[in-house]
């Protein structure tokens, strides 16, 4: 069959994307009630490592899944707490939350380096995983990979479907209206971003259970801040998302792809392409102020402060 | 019983000095607390940590060779994250600094000639301000956030010096280990002190931070770079150039911290390897907010995370503490300090919300 060659591409590029999507659909939601936490890097780094500590630890992952989320969600409070609480400014304090999640990472892996665990287990669907071509990929996954399908489903169901949602956009749009309208602002905010925490904590698991099932420092190489500039890549919209993660999973097994074929192209060079990628995307995106100031909410990295 | 926030009304100057201090302060609390979940004594970690490393025969000189690198990039970065220009790819502009000059270092390796040093010393400025060029014009031109571009860019240079030292620049008498050759004594920068590895460019941090006190301070360019940060319209409305201060941030950011790559490599190191920088671009990010976006709090700032990394290496040996413990230390000092900064517009009040709107009513 013609197609046999396409499933482990596929499949691939399902790994390579899903830790992007599943950081970058939390970092939306908090994105979108104005808070702007560039420590993603750093909030999948720790997730990635408790993840996989506590997988090791227990036994089972899916305790590990979840202590990396709420390993990722601590991260966020911390962040929270600062520039919500102590109103500490949003791109200071990201990059702070960056520079410990390496440093508490690497202290929390010390003793974890060089362990190997079985990978997450495949989940299959009664008869969809039978459906040639399709099921292997889409239905033969991983329950984190199913986790970041749903996920944008449901924020998206979440933001434009209910009431909540429209509150969390109205807060994103102009804090002092939702605040005159009687919306709690911070705590919505806060909220929003332990849920950015949680995804990425989720991502970072990923990586450690899912796509190499090992510890290593700095194991993310980037991964957060493409996630970032996933969001931007989207103009805030979820289903973009999907297409904006599946595109840069592309590139990277692309990358991959390319490595493994005889041409005289040091690895070094190709390895660039993801990051130079990401620099182009954004720059076709940005290109387009108007578009960037309609679909980018308009408080975003702005602090509140309620008087009276 | 709740804690409220009162505005000040005007930036409280008590704190603006005081919560650095207060910010180093907790850190070593919280550290001690470390130490301790760590099953070291915290008294002897502390210790360790910070004041060993000061009273060890010949440890001054080598706590300013650490902090010029520190203090070279936080000035530069410092006068941008004034106007609000969020250069964070140091790192990779450090980078590219070393691959520049240290590219013509070893070009002209069997060169004697005097001019040697001083053309690489231009050719890292160069080539720190060719990379941040590049966040620079994609903003301009394009609007694309710096912060993003300028991160990226430090990935894809540090791709191109492993690529340049396993590969075309590889030492080869090296054994094949992945470093370029020893720089030649003419593209060496020369010793200060005799016996140290205190070098030129150390004196040359000095100097940046003296003309950048006077920038900031005695020139329009300050002005305008601090105006433009603390009131975006009123800058716009005064006609001041957005785009040209963008430039600005982004060449000195970028220069300088082509010239503290430059100087790592031509110093301390002496040849081009994988492993030139234990993150100082990342590091001088803390050392602009401690130093209180101001070059002469940088030096001070730069001295302090000096000091952390030479304790980090002294916990190492002595208490088998991981390095990670630098980083963890350098972590929690920036967030101590962008929380305490609080204290510079708001006075902290404990009382229910009635009482605080009661008393904060005027009289």
């Amino acid at each position: 069959m013609t197609l046999s060659w396409f499933v482990p591409v596929f499949l691939s590029m399902v790994s390579a994307s899903t830790p992007l999507l599943l950081a970058a659909s939390g970092e939306l939601v908090a994105e979108k009630s104005g808070v702007l936490n560039l420590g993603i890097e750093g909030m999948m780094l720790v997730g990635a490592i408790v993840g996989f500590a506590a997988t090791v630890t227990s036994g089972s992952w899916m305790l590990g899944i979840l202590a990396a989320g709420l390993a990722g969600a601590a991260m966020a409070g911390i962040f929270a707490l600062l520039t919500l609480i102590l109103l500490a400014n949003q791109v200071a304090t990201g990059l702070a939350l960056a520079i410990l999640g390496t440093g508490l990472s690497a202290l929390i892996g010390k003793g974890f380096v060089g362990m190997a665990i079985k990978p997450l287990p495949k989940l299959d669907l009664p008869i969809l995983t039978d459906v040639p071509v399709i099921g292997p990929i889409l239905f033969h996954q991983d329950a984190l990979v199913y986790a970041s399908f749903a996920l944008v489903a449901g924020i998206g169901w979440f933001l434009y479907r209910t009431h909540a949602g429209l509150a969390l956009r109205s807060i994103g749009d102009s804090h002092d209206a939702a605040h005159a309208i009687g919306y709690p602002v911070i705590a919505i905010r806060f909220g929003a971003t332990l849920f950015g925490g949680f995804t990425s904590g989720l991502a970072g698991a990923y990586l450690s259970l899912a796509y190499t099932p090992l510890w290593a420092e700095n194991m993310t190489a980037g991964r957060g801040w493409i996630a970032l500039a996933l969001v931007v890549f989207a103009t805030w919209r979820p289903a973009r998302l999907l297409v904006g993660a599946y595109l840069f999973g592309g590139i990277s097994i692309l990358q991959l792809y390319v490595q493994s074929l005889p041409l005289a192209i040091p690895s070094q060079f190709l390895s660039m392409l993801p990051y130079l990628a990401t620099i182009l995307v954004l720059v076709i995106i940005s290109r387009d102020r108007l578009r960037i100031r309609l679909n980018a909410p308009a408080c975003l990295g702005k602090a509140f402060h309620a008087t009276g | 019983m709740l804690i409220q926030l009162e505005p000040r009304g005007e930036r409280s100057t008590f704190w603006t000095y005081g919560s650095p201090l207060l910010a180093i302060a907790l850190t070593l609390a919280t550290s001690a607390v470390i130490f301790t979940l760590l099953g070291k004594s915290p008294a002897i970690a502390l210790y360790t940590f910070f004041i060993k490393p000061l009273t060890s025969p010949g440890s001054l000189p080598e706590l300013l060779v650490k902090a010029s690198p520190l203090v070279l990039i936080g000035t530069g970065l410092s006068l941008g994250f004034r106007a609000n220009v969020w250069n964070i790819g140091a790192e990779g502009q450090y980078t590219m600094g070393a691959l520049a000059g240290g590219g013509l270092g070893l070009w002209f390796y069997t060169s004697t000639s005097p001019f040697l040093l001083p053309a690489m010393i231009v050719a890292g400025v160069l080539g720190g301000m060719a990379w941040a060029a590049i966040p620079a014009w994609l903003r301009v031109r394009f609007n694309a956030s710096e912060i993003l571009t300028s991160l990226m860019l430090t990935y894809v240079a540090q791709l191109l010096l492993l690529y340049l030292v396993t590969g075309p620049w590889r030492d080869p008498e090296g054994y094949g280990f992945p470093q370029s050759r020893l720089f030649s004594d003419a593209a060496t920068m020369p010793i200060l002190l005799e016996g140290s590895r205190l070098h030129l460019g150390v004196a040359l941090a000095v100097v940046v931070v003296l003309l950048g006190w006077v920038l900031l301070g005695k020139s329009l360019i300050g002005f305008q770079l601090k105006v433009v940060g603390q009131a975006p319209r009123a800058a716009r409305y005064a006609g001041f150039s957005d785009k040209g201060l963008i430039w600005l941030s982004l060449m000195l950011g970028g220069g300088l911290a082509g010239a503290a790559g430059l100087f790592e490599v031509a110093g301390p190191i002496g040849q081009l390897t994988p492993q030139i920088s234990p993150g100082y671009g990342f590091t001088a990010i803390i050392v602009a907010f401690l130093g209180r976006l101001h070059p002469v709090g940088v030096l001070l700032g730069g001295l302090l995370l000096a000091l952390s990394y030479l304790g980090g290496e002294a916990a190492q040996i002595d208490l088998g503490l991981p390095n990670a413990v630098t980083g963890i230390f350098q972590g929690i000092l920036l967030f101590y300090l962008l929380g305490a900064d609080i204290l510079i517009n708001y006075r902290l009040r404990l009382g229910s919300r009635a009482a605080v709107a009661r008393d904060s009513r005027p009289a």
